[in-house]
């Protein structure tokens, strides 16, 4: 597995775990105060930390390489796509948690967009027949 | 395909089902009106993404990530199955809780240990697949 994988894979982890942690304490205790505003964070970790970037993380690892030239294209639009990806979620899942920080949102959404872009730039040409 | 990973991925198949089934239910103008069904949103949110997608991408890591060792490629089988038990054990529980709740009764019976139990799966399956993520 790449670095960037293991990098992408084990954040992905990561926010399972908290996510997962979050999504319990909002089932088991929901009366518990100030919990229930954290609702978006649980999302955001598990919808963009979780699935997205693990998903990110595998295509890294397994769509086809090229022959010539770097293996596997552009890696720094991949980097990237991590670290946009990461910061947005984070800003978002505050964002949309904390009042008053509601402006952190939409730059956490803009930085998901982003680490979209990155990351189709970088795997389109990888979306080719093996050869 | 291991036993596990076929376990993990029918599960998956039939949350799916149920999830999207329920789905189509809460859409019938006549059901829709029923408070149980008004209430089984964050339930059907959870059957299709803890229990079709998060399933799913467990099943499919533990069998396709790099193998642990030559001894056991999958690394442990005992907490892939608590894995397993303890996810569908959890959504069951949530299943029967979660609108009971929504509709005002004490579930907590069935939610504490639905929360213990889906969380206990999610640290399994990252504690037994975390040492086969690593740079070749």
């Amino acid at each position: 597995m790449p670095r960037l994988s293991v990098w992408m894979v084990r954040s992905a982890l990561l926010a399972l775990v908290a996510g997962a942690a979050l999504g319990a304490l909002l089932l088991a205790v929901p009366g518990l105060a100030g919990l229930a505003r954290w609702r978006p964070l649980h999302a955001e970790l598990l919808l963009v930390g979780w699935t997205v970037q693990l998903a990110f993380g595998v295509a890294y690892w397994i769509l086809p390489r090229f022959r010539q030239g770097a293996e596997r294209g552009r890696d720094e639009l991949a980097w990237a796509a991590f670290l946009m990806l990461n910061l947005g979620w984070l800003l978002t899942g505050v964002g949309r948690s904390v009042a008053g920080a509601e402006s952190w949102a939409l730059a956490g959404r803009a930085a998901e967009g982003l680490a979209a872009l990155a990351f189709a730039a970088h795997a389109w040409p990888r979306v080719k027949p093996f050869r | 395909m291991p036993p596990l990973t076929r376990s993990l991925v029918k599960a998956a198949l039939v949350w799916l089902v149920a999830g999207l089934m329920l789905g189509v239910v809460m859409q019938v103008p006549a059901a829709a009106r029923l408070p149980l069904l008004r209430a089984a949103w964050p339930t059907y949110l959870h059957l299709v993404t803890v229990g079709w997608l998060t399933q799913l991408i467990i099943g499919v890591a533990l069998w396709l990530f790099p193998r642990h060792s030559a001894a056991r490629p999958r690394g442990s089988e005992r907490l892939g199955w608590v894995t397993f038990g303890c996810l569908n054990l959890g959504l069951l529980l949530r299943l029967v809780g979660e609108p009971g709740r929504a509709l005002g009764h004490d579930t907590s019976v069935a939610l504490l240990p639905s929360a213990v139990l889906q969380l206990v799966a999610v640290g399994a399956f990252v504690f037994n697949v975390w040492p086969r993520v690593r740079e070749r």
